[in-house]
């Protein structure tokens, strides 16, 4: 079944009425898809580290057990650290979920064809790894339970879903690591972060 | 002095360390045992050494204090990822056990083993190097005082000589 999924029209209704949601994005156009559906000192966007966005998502969950963690990231940087899924399958961090925005494609570099594209099913691998839930999205039906699950009930979660390979305006987040590192600890800490 | 894993367990703890990140290494099998039997930590296993740049980023994100424990083979599985570390100044503590260094006998271990030192300075690591057993609690305590109180990334190499000389011949015979 092909995809008619697009890409930020899905991130924006993962991330709607978001709360408390600590996110953490992966380089490149899923930094762009969080930020479009709006900004905010609690989104943590990468703009290098190919391959740790998942990591940072795990340090993150075991740190704040109370807190949801989502981390957003795509195909190509997934499959860099795909060690990273057998890492948090043996952590089993409740509070976590890791979801892929797959167009099949390295978007920043001129849409070559990663993995996926050939068929490498990365929710197999998180099942594989031992992931609460892990599955493949294609259609808009599926994305209201992927949404409860990043919300509220026991992960970790894995999802891959399938969308369609854009070329879509640049939505920049800020660039500056320290500022983003800086407001991050500040929103989720309080004022007196930074005095630790 | 044979009890320097525990002298360092306990400086880790003192320093407020809450969440470890690890590749086994016969080095730091003693402190790798202390960290997961304590209640207060988290030791978290990795399935290569990068992970722990983000696992330790993502920690200080919400608030808790990391170290990363690797052999110096390592280190340049971490190098990328450093650059995170250094463009948003996170702290971070890397406790180094050496290999390729001091009377090695597995040729593969010492180009990296050799060129330890200067790949971390050239991503802005702070090295500081142990030489002895007694100097190693100490240092830890420097280096973790300067990473969380200086938002640095400090590394503390453990010599081979104060480890020992690792040979198939001695593994076998345990």
């Amino acid at each position: 079944m092909k995809t008619m999924l697009h890409r930020r029209q899905v991130v924006e209704m993962l991330l709607k009425d978001r709360k408390d949601l600590l996110v953490v994005a992966g380089l490149g156009s899923t930094a762009w898809d969080i930020t479009a559906a709006g900004d905010s000192p609690l989104n943590f966007p990468l703009w290098g580290a190919m391959g740790n966005a998942a990591m940072i998502g795990l340090g993150l969950a075991l740190a704040q057990p109370a807190r949801r963690v989502l981390v957003i990231t795509g195909d190509g940087e997934m499959l860099m650290g795909l060690g990273s899924l057998a890492t948090i399958g043996v952590q089993q961090p409740a509070n976590l979920s890791v979801v892929v925005i797959d167009n099949e494609r390295y978007g920043e570099t001129g849409m070559q064809a990663t993995h996926t594209a050939d068929g490498v099913d990365l929710a197999k691998v998180a099942r594989a790894c031992g992931f609460a839930s892990a599955r493949q999205v294609r259609g808009p039906g599926q994305l209201a339970g992927l949404r409860g699950a990043i919300h509220g009930a026991r992960g970790p979660h894995f999802a891959q879903i399938k969308v369609l390979a854009e070329k879509l305006p640049l939505v920049l987040p800020p660039r500056d690591g320290g500022v983003l590192k800086s407001r991050f600890r500040k929103a989720l800490l309080g004022e007196a972060a930074d005095l630790d | 002095m044979k009890d320097w894993p525990e002298k360092l367990f306990r400086t880790l703890k003192e320093s407020g360390v809450r969440q470890v990140g690890y590749v086994p290494d016969a080095g730091h099998k003693r402190l790798i045992e202390l960290c997961i039997a304590d209640k207060e930590m988290r030791a978290v296993v990795l399935s290569t050494e990068e992970e722990g740049i983000g696992l330790t980023a993502g920690a200080w994100l919400g608030g808790v204090r990391g170290a990363l424990l690797m052999q110096s083979s390592g280190v340049g599985n971490c190098i990328n990822a450093l650059g995170m570390t250094r463009e948003c100044r996170f702290p971070l503590l890397m406790l180094i056990t050496m290999r390729g260094q001091f009377g090695e006998f597995n040729p593969w271990q010492v180009p990296m083993g050799q060129a330890t030192p200067g790949v971390l300075s050239a991503m802005g690591v702070v090295v500081h190097e142990a030489n002895s057993a007694e100097a190693i609690a100490p240092m830890v305590d420097a280096a973790a005082r300067l990473a969380f109180g200086s938002y640095q990334a400090a590394a503390v190499l453990i010599s081979q000589a104060v480890i020992g000389i690792k040979s198939f011949q001695e593994q076998a015979a345990r």
